[in-house]
């Protein structure tokens, strides 16, 4: 399958690292190449040689299902060799820091480094470090650039358009990356964004980020087009944020009475792995007339293809 | 030691109030025999040739309350001869040094140590603090008594803060009965756990942890209640916020006690950090641009005292991490006065004051004759040329660390020569 390229047009960063660094033209650049990978990934033949030749590490200091294996696919998918390391039998344990594995892994003449690490900031050291093109896959509480994107490409499949939509983001919003790169890309593309977080898990002066709060979950999806539930980040929670896992559900948990404040046509969207019976129902999750999760997953390939592709180039 | 002349400088001792042209001399044992508009060539022997200074300004040497010295432990970072040269360089002549050392200076046989390796090593003046706690834990009180006596200039857990309120109490008890001078860095550890910068806007943009201005006024308020019952001598090592300068000008009205501020907190803000620049990771954090006006504005008003490098050498590797890994502290001591020289020039403080805040108030609070020209004393003081520009190089700093909080910053005014008991030891 051939894959159209729009040549004009040109990415204006040399690595990803976050939404912060794009334009309104290299997010609708980068949506508008996915949507290709979008139909041949769903074809029998999934393989393409636009990478062919390059070498592409995934450098993941944290535990990933989705993300690691969806940036595993779409490099094998464009024909790149893919090696992925898990940091967790590395160097590092014996006391190397972040900057010497970059140091030796360039030395290998990488074309494309995927990391993600639990300190904000470190793709951003990274980059400055390495000759290759940098992807982050998450920093810290900073950002996961490519979810951000894989979920607007799920709004526009499904609306048609994310300009001028009513778009809920519940739930851990102080731990979250993907929070935080969702509502720039959101803003940037004019919709209008609600946070909805109890005050513990509200990062300080967020509304200068041009968003609406919330502490009440029900006024927060009030005329919403999209409600998008966080996890609960329990493994950042360093003291007590929260009484309890049922207290939360009750006030922040998606259940379908809360929903109902929210447009009757509103989507479900979730970056996972999500925790049943804390921040969503059950029966919403799997409910394949509001739930957009698993379309998530499988656009998350597309998106990452499509970014591999342009800032490889 | 030739007897010397200065004539044609401009000098300043808040101490005795000279603001004024004149010329200095130093006795042939290296102590100052005249100062002041008298001292010039109508009534100087013809047979001298005294220095023309051509209107340089004279300063008295520098007193920096708030240093970090590498010995023992961290020699790697800094050590005794590397801090003096770089403190010489910067027209410091005294420094206080901070007790969080490996091991920390919390009992009397590191003391003897510390003084042998100050006075073997050191051109400038050392004093020595002590912690407040063993090891710094908070737990259990040093000998305050036993160790002032060795020669330790005051108490301060240095880096850390006393959280246990009843222990505080017990600690200034202590300090009352013994004269004691002790020393807080401001910081509620609960509220502040895992920070790393102010919080806002910067610290969500960045998704780092952060330090809210309210942990540092909690510390701030709790001594202060403490002190109306106990009065001791009790100093906060660094105001960050301007809510702080607030709390501490109306209680300076009712109990008695001082203040510093940082050099970085007065001229930087939480935006110099930029894309994670691991230099500016400091403690306390730098914070908005209002409150770096409010310290200025309290500096002013003398509502803080002193100002102090917070000079904190960290090597390469402790800062080549990420943000969230990297050490706190930036190295200061060389560029303390030029840095708060820019003060003066774009017109925010008196020159008067600000050397005030950086040689007599900081003397007196010590209770040591030094940040002072008088007849008599050590002739410890600095020449400096007020208007050279000059740009801070991380390859041309002296001091063995090289985590400046300036990188490439453009600074007007340097000092040009350095002495000490009239010896001079720095010159450009």
């Amino acid at each position: 399958m051939a894959i159209a390229t729009n040549k004009a047009i040109k990415i204006s960063k040399k690595h990803l690292l976050g939404i912060q660094d794009l334009s309104v033209n290299d997010i609708n650049y980068i949506l508008d190449e996915s949507e290709a990978f979008i139909k041949l990934n769903q074809s029998k033949n999934k393989k393409i040689d636009v990478l062919r030749g390059k070498t592409q590490i995934n450098l993941f200091f944290e535990p990933s299902t989705r993300t690691q294996s969806s940036f595993e696919l779409a490099g094998k998918r464009l024909g790149a060799d893919v090696m992925s390391m898990n940091m967790g039998n590395s160097a590092i344990k014996k006391g190397e820091t972040l900057i010497d594995t970059a140091m030796t892994l360039n030395a290998m003449h990488p074309d494309i480094i995927v990391i993600r690490h639990q300190d904000s900031g470190a793709c951003n050291l990274l980059s400055q470090k390495v000759n290759c093109v940098v992807l982050n896959a998450g920093d810290g509480r900073r950002e996961h650039p490519t979810q951000a994107l894989l979920d607007a490409l799920t709004i526009r499949n499904r609306k048609k358009k994310i300009q001028g939509l009513k778009i809920a983001i519940c739930g851990d919003i102080l731990h979250s990356r993907v929070a935080r790169s969702n509502i720039y890309l959101l803003t940037m593309l004019g919709a209008e964004v609600n946070i909805v977080a109890p005050s513990n898990l509200m990062p300080k002066e967020i509304e200068k980020f041009g968003v609406n709060t919330f502490t009440d979950m029900k006024k927060g999806l009030k005329d919403c087009d999209i409600v998008m539930m966080l996890r609960l980040q329990n493994e950042r929670m360093t003291s007590s944020y929260l009484s309890s896992n049922r207290e939360y559900y009750e006030y922040y948990g998606l259940t379908p009475d809360k929903l109902n404040h929210a447009k009757s046509d509103a989507l479900i969207m979730h970056p996972g792995p999500m925790n049943r019976g804390i921040e969503i129902d059950t029966r919403l999750a799997d409910d394949i007339n509001k739930s957009v999760i698993k379309e998530q997953v499988e656009l998350g390939v597309a998106v990452r293809m499509a970014c591999l592709k342009i800032f490889c180039e | 030691m030739k007897k010397q002349y200065f004539i044609n400088a401009n000098i300043i001792d808040p101490h005795s109030s000279i603001n004024e042209n004149g010329g200095l001399i130093i006795g042939e044992d290296g102590k100052i025999e005249a100062i002041g508009k008298k001292v010039n060539t109508n009534n100087l022997p013809t047979r001298e040739k005294p220095t023309d200074l051509k209107g340089k300004y004279i300063f008295p040497g520098i007193v920096d309350m708030r240093v970090f010295v590498g010995e023992p432990g961290y020699e790697y970072k800094e050590n005794f001869r590397t801090l003096s040269n770089a403190a010489l360089s910067g027209g410091v002549t005294s420094v206080v040094t901070m007790p969080n050392t490996d091991p920390i200076i919390d009992n009397v046989s590191i003391v003897d140590f510390l003084k042998r390796r100050g006075r073997d090593k050191s051109k400038i003046n050392i004093f020595p603090c002590a912690s407040l706690t063993q090891n710094t834990d908070g737990t259990n009180m040093t000998e305050f008594g036993l160790l002032a006596k060795k020669g330790i200039i005051a108490f301060t857990d240095g880096v850390k803060t006393i959280q246990n309120t009843r222990l505080m109490s017990r600690i200034m008890n202590s300090a009352k009965d013994l004269g004691c001078l002790i020393m807080q860095h401001a910081e509620d550890y609960d509220l502040a756990k895992n920070g790393m910068i102010n919080s806002g806007i910067i610290a969500t943009k960045l998704g780092l942890s952060s330090i809210p201005d309210i942990a540092e006024r909690i510390i701030i308020e709790r001594d202060l209640t403490l002190l109306e019952k106990t009065k001791c001598r009790y100093h906060i090592s660094q105001l960050s916020a301007g809510k702080s300068v607030d709390i501490i000008k109306e209680s300076k009205q009712n109990v008695k006690f001082t203040c510093g501020v940082s050099i970085n907190n007065l001229s930087l803000n939480e935006n110099d950090i930029g894309d994670f620049r691991t230099f500016l990771k400091l403690s306390p954090p730098l914070r908005r641009e209002e409150d770096r006006e409010a310290l200025v504005q309290g500096l002013k008003d003398k509502t803080i005292d002193v100002i102090v490098s917070d000079h904190k050498p960290e090597d390469e590797e402790s800062k080549r991490l990420t943000f969230a890994q990297a050490a706190t502290g930036a190295s200061g001591i060389e560029t303390l006065l030029s840095l708060s020289l820019e003060l003066f020039h774009n017109g925010s403080v008196k020159l008067e004051t600000i050397i005030q805040a950086l040689t007599s108030n900081p003397a007196k609070i010590l209770n040591i004759n030094k940040g002072n020209l008088s007849i008599g004393n050590d002739a410890d003081f600095c020449i400096v040329d007020i208007n050279k520009p000059w740009i801070v190089k991380k390859e041309n700093l002296i001091s063995k660390s090289k985590n400046t909080s300036i990188e490439d910053k453009k600074l007007q005014g340097k000092v040009t020569n350095t002495f000490v008991k009239g010896i001079e030891l720095f010159k450009i």
